[in-house]
Formats: structure tokens, C-alpha cells, sequence
């Protein structure tokens, strides 16, 4: 048995989901006894079989993987139940197995593969599905790449109707729940007695279930961005959100100001306020990045940039 | 003055992990510890708090990098992004060696993030030493490579894995993080002497030494790096100093983390098996 057969079969045998009982099954995949399997090339000694000898790499993965996404999904597991919650990534990891160097990229196709797979969180598909994407957009800010900033008092360049860039980190979630306040009151129960710990509080946990089960829809529009390198969440107005979204998408500023404030019948006035207020909050917390092509503005004082 | 090719940094001393629970210490109190090594994996990111406080680290200490995840023993090529982002971070910290696992963790580029034993063979061993060079060339910076703990062994081995290890970093012509927690801890799943090891290994090549606690299960142990080093573990490592002389040396602990200074002072014990450096006459 060459290298590349080896390292196949070992970690064919090590991702395969635990039992129950959290012991390797007893069959591979294709329905081998997975005693037979082990046996073909790793060695017993005194103590151990072949089998137990593999099954402590099996057991070590899921431990590894299955807590990874634990902790950063705690707001998923708190919705679905703890029990559901690892049935769950089991069967997600089984589907979509790591395809990066870095932990940190485990959840990335969470989303995507829930949407395939309402079964795993019905009767809360909805707000499941609003809870893992603001926990993945959460992870995105945390470390996401950040650009040098459009100053504050830096005014428009000689562009009439310019494109803003937003910063990379900053993301933006259209949400059919206001999670983001659940979120965090389920962090808040965590630490002060911890769903996500082993040693589950009682007197918590009926707490966290109303909280849950009293969950209205709400449509909300939420910015996650960091200042300080802390993550915050912002809730935005619905054309805040679509002036940003169009903006991301490229779209030049009048464009955008069009798109989100389609519909409605906001006077101009009101409308130039209402957008120079956001873009000068919207500057102060650092969203816009400078222009790629170097100094294209000129500064409040007249002088190029 | 270099003790060999390998070990050309006998003033780092002891160091310690750098590990998130001390970051406030450190900042706040800048304890005079000798070097840190950071995991680079926790560091390969864009931007954000990580990297935010490693800048404040670098600009006080030295930072050695340690990785879990470059495999050398997987069968496939150096993954670019990996490679890419590594060196943006090896330019960031300057590290003046660089550490990772002999080991494998990925098939066909699925990863287990798991430290992989590799089956020892004259086969693995021109595959890793092959992509060691490869991850040298692209790095430039030294690399040395770790032994690993393990718990399983393979039919297929034509070697023990002290000449396994050594049988490697010649072809790959690098040095060695010997891990000398690691050698107890797989000595006792495997039924092997540990003084047969630290002394096969070559000792020109040892860049680096590590220490760790582990936990002892009924059938077996596993190298948790939770515990304090226990008295075997550090007579493995007085045998491997005598062996190698002054080497950096570092303590690793990464669960159930104690504070700062209880973590420090575990690892300072190692300061009473290093020689006193040579004074120059």
C-alpha cells in the first residue's frame, strides 16, 4: 500500500460521523467492516486494536471540527437545540468537509447548505437561516481586510457623480429577524451560566427558550462592522441599507440614491439631508475607502489631496 | 555564536506561546520574557484584532512562527493561498526560523486539521522532503520540522521514526523543532525507549526544543497541552540539551490555560538543564 493509499483510507476512516455513542462505526462507507479496514494497515499493539488505534484520530476530528463550529455558532445552537445542532453539523461536515488550511473557514457554506436542507431546522427555518448568516457576516468582519479610509474631511473630486468603495469587512444583511438583539442576549445568558458550556444552568435555560419562542418576524437591514477592531452591529434604515447595497455593487451615487429611495416620495430637501447625514456618520466610522487610483480627491481645504 | 547550521539563535533562551487569555497581561504589564512564537495560522487573516495585537508584540519581542496546517507529509502541492499568505507574515514578523509539523492533514484537498501520522517510508520520505524545499524556496526563511505525537503506527514503516525524522531533514536539508513531550507521549502508545530517540536524532539539526504536559488515559496518552511538563519529560529534555547544548526552548499550553505567570514560570524550569552560555576570553 503506497502513501497516497495510506493517507485515503485514513482519512476516508477519520471524517466518517461518529456513533451515537461516539465511537467509530463499525462499517466504512461503502459497508466494509471497518475492523477489517483498519487492520489492512495500522498496526495493534499490547493494548489496542487496530480499530481503537484509528478511532482515536475519528474521535479527535469531530471533537476538533464539531466544537470549532460550536463556538462559532452559538446563536445557531441555541435556536435549534444543542442535540439538533450537532446532528446537524455533523451532516453538514459530512456533505461539505473542510476545503481550507484554516479553521476559520469551516462554516462558510453553512448557509448554502441549510438552505438545501430546511429538515435540519424546521420549525424556525427562517430565523435559523438569519442567525447563520449574521454569525458568518460576524467572523467575515472580525478579521476581513480593511483599506485606508476616506477621510472625513475629505469633499468629492472633480468626479460629478462619483463611486464610493466600501471596506472590505463591512458587511451588509437584509434579515427577516431582528437577531442581532437575540444574539446577543444568548451570548449574554452564555456568560453568565452558558448554553454553549457542558454545565447547562437550569434556571437559564427557560429563559433563553421564551426568548426564542417569542421571536416575532421583523424585518431588519443591519451593517456588521468593527471599530477598534470590535465587532458592532448597526441597524440601518431600509434605504440606508439599499444606498450601501447599490454602492457595493458599483453603482455610481446617483444611481444609488435612485434605487433606494425608489417608491418613495421624500422631498428633495429632506432626501440630501437624510443621505449627507449618513455619509458623514457613515465616513466617521471609517466605511468608505480612499480611491484606488491614489489622490482623485481634493481635500476641505482646496488642496489636492 | 550559532551552535551549528541549524541552531544559530543560543541567546533566545525559553520562550513561551503566545496565547489569547495573556494578551492583556503582556500589553499591560510587558512581563520580560525572551521570545513568543505564535501559531501563524492565527495570523494569516486580512486584517483586525489579531493582527492588531501582534504589531503591539512585535514591537516589544521576539516572535517565532509555529504552524499546524503547512502539512509536508499530504500528498498534495503546497496549497498558493496558503503559501501567499504565510510570507505576507513571515515579512510581518521577521521570524528568524520557522516551525511546522512532520506530519500529514489533507487528501485531495479535504483537511482533517489534524496533526496525521506519517507512515515511515523511504517513499514519505522523498514526498516530504521534496515539499519541505518547496515551502523553503518560496519562504525563505529556515524551516525545521517537528516531530509529532501519535497513536497509531503503520504496516507499511521500513523505519523507527527517530530515522524517519533524521532521514528526512537530510534530504530536505533543514532542521528540527524536536518536541520532546511528543517522544514521551508516543514512546508510551508505541513501546519504545525515548532516550533511543532523542539520542538518534541528529543534534546538528536541532533548531528548536519543545516542551508540553499531556494527559494519561487508561490504554494511552494524548498530547493535550494542558498540564504542567512532568519529571520524565523533562529528563528527556536535560538529555536532549546535553545532546544539542543551548537551543531555544519553548513551552507549549493550550487548554485550561493558567495565568501568565504560572505558565512562565513552568516553562523558566528548563533554564536549570541549559548550560551557561561560553564567555568570550
Amino acid at each position: 500500500m503506497n502513501l497516497l493509499e495510506i493517507q485515503r483510507r485514513m482519512l476516508e476512516a477519520v471524517m466518517q460521523p461518529l456513533t451515537e455513542d461516539e465511537e467509530m462505526q463499525p462499517r466504512t462507507r461503502d459497508g466494509k467492516s471497518m475492523y477489517e479496514a483498519a487492520e489492512e494497515f495500522i498496526k495493534p499493539n499490547d493494548r489496542l486494536s487496530s480499530f481503537e488505534r484509528l478511532e482515536i484520530y475519528n474521535r479527535q476530528y469531530w471533537f476538533r471540527v464539531l466544537s470549532a463550529l460550536e463556538e462559532d455558532f452559538r446563536g445557531l445552537r441555541a435556536i435549534v437545540g444543542a442535540q439538533r445542532f450537532e446532528a446537524l453539523c455533523q451532516a453538514y461536515l459530512n456533505d461539505c468537509p473542510s476545503r481550507s488550511f484554516t479553521m476559520r473557514n469551516l462554516g462558510s457554506q453553512l448557509e448554502r447548505w441549510l438552505e438545501k436542507h430546511p429538515e435540519y431546522i424546521r420549525p424556525r427555518g427562517a430565523l435559523a437561516l438569519d442567525m447563520v448568516r449574521l454569525e458568518w457576516a460576524e467572523i467575515e468582519a472580525f478579521d476581513g481586510a480593511v483599506e485606508p479610509c476616506l477621510l472625513p474631511g475629505d469633499v468629492l473630486s472633480r468626479e460629478p457623480d462619483p463611486k464610493f468603495r466600501l471596506q472590505p469587512y463591512l458587511q451588509l444583511l437584509a434579515l427577516r429577524y431582528p437577531v442581532d438583539d437575540l444574539l446577543l442576549a444568548i451570548r449574554k445568558g452564555n456568560s453568565e451560566g452558558g448554553v454553549a458550556s457542558n454545565a447547562i444552568s437550569e434556571d437559564r435555560k427557560p429563559t433563553r427558550t421564551r426568548k426564542i419562542g417569542r421571536q416575532k418576524p421583523e424585518a431588519i437591514f443591519l451593517a456588521v462592522h468593527r471599530v477598534d477592531y470590535s465587532v458592532y452591529f448597526k441597524r440601518l434604515d431600509g434605504e440606508a441599507f439599499r444606498l450601501l447595497h447599490c454602492l457595493r455593487e458599483g453603482n455610481r451615487l446617483s444611481d444609488a440614491v435612485a434605487s433606494a429611495f425608489e417608491g418613495t416620495d421624500i422631498q428633495e430637501k429632506k432626501l440630501l439631508d437624510v443621505v449627507q447625514s449618513w455619509f458623514q456618520k457613515w465616513s466617521e466610522l471609517g466605511w468608505f475607502c480612499r480611491p484606488e487610483n491614489g489622490p482623485q480627491f481634493i481635500s476641505s481645504s482646496g488642496s489636492h489631496s | 555564536m550559532p551552535a551549528n547550521s541549524f541552531n544559530g539563535f543560543t541567546d533566545f533562551g525559553v520562550g513561551i506561546g503566545l496565547r489569547v487569555p495573556h494578551y492583556q497581561h503582556i500589553l499591560s504589564e510587558k512581563p520580560v520574557v525572551s521570545w513568543f512564537e505564535i501559531i501563524s495560522e492565527n495570523y494569516m487573516i486580512d486584517s483586525g484584532r489579531p493582527l492588531h495585537i501582534l504589531d503591539q508584540i512585535l514591537e516589544r519581542y521576539r516572535v517565532v512562527q509555529h504552524g499546524v496546517s503547512m502539512y509536508f507529509g499530504s500528498p498534495e502541492a503546497p496549497n498558493r493561498e496558503h503559501l501567499k499568505r504565510l510570507k505576507a507574515l513571515v515579512k510581518r514578523t521577521h521570524t528568524p526560523w520557522l516551525t511546522d509539523h512532520l506530519c500529514w492533514g489533507s487528501v485531495d484537498g479535504t483537511y482533517s486539521h489534524d496533526l496525521l501520522p506519517m507512515p515511515y517510508t523511504f517513499e514519505a520520505v522523498r514526498h516530504t522532503a521534496q515539499k519541505i524545499r518547496e515551502v523553503r524556496d518560496f519562504l525563505e526563511v529556515p524551516i525545521a520540522v517537528e516531530n509529532v505525537s501519535s497513536y497509531a503506527e503503520f504496516h507499511v514503516s521500513e523505519m523507527t521514526e527517530w530515522e524517519f525524522l533524521a532521514e528526512v531533514v537530510e534530504a530536505a536539508d533543514c532542521g528540527i523543532l524536536l518536541d520532546v513531550n511528543n517522544i514521551y507521549v508516543s514512546s508510551r502508545n508505541h513501546n519504545f525507549n525515548p532516550l533511543d530517540y532523542v539520542n538518534g536524532v541528529p543534534a546538528d539539526r536541532v533548531a528548536q526544543l519543545h516542551i508540553a504536559g499531556h494527559s494519561k488515559f487508561e490504554k494511552y496518552i494524548l498530547d493535550t497541552h494542558d498540564h504542567p511538563v512532568i519529571d520524565p519529560v523533562w529528563q528527556l529534555y536535560e538529555r536532549a540539551i546535553e545532546r544539542v547544548g543551548r537551543t531555544a526552548t519553548l513551552l507549549e499550553w493550550d487548554d485550561k490555560i493558567p495565568t501568565f505567570e504560572e505558565v512562565h514560570r513552568e516553562a523558566l524550569k528548563a533554564n536549570q538543564f541549559v548550560p551557561e552560555p561560553a564567555v568570550a576570553s
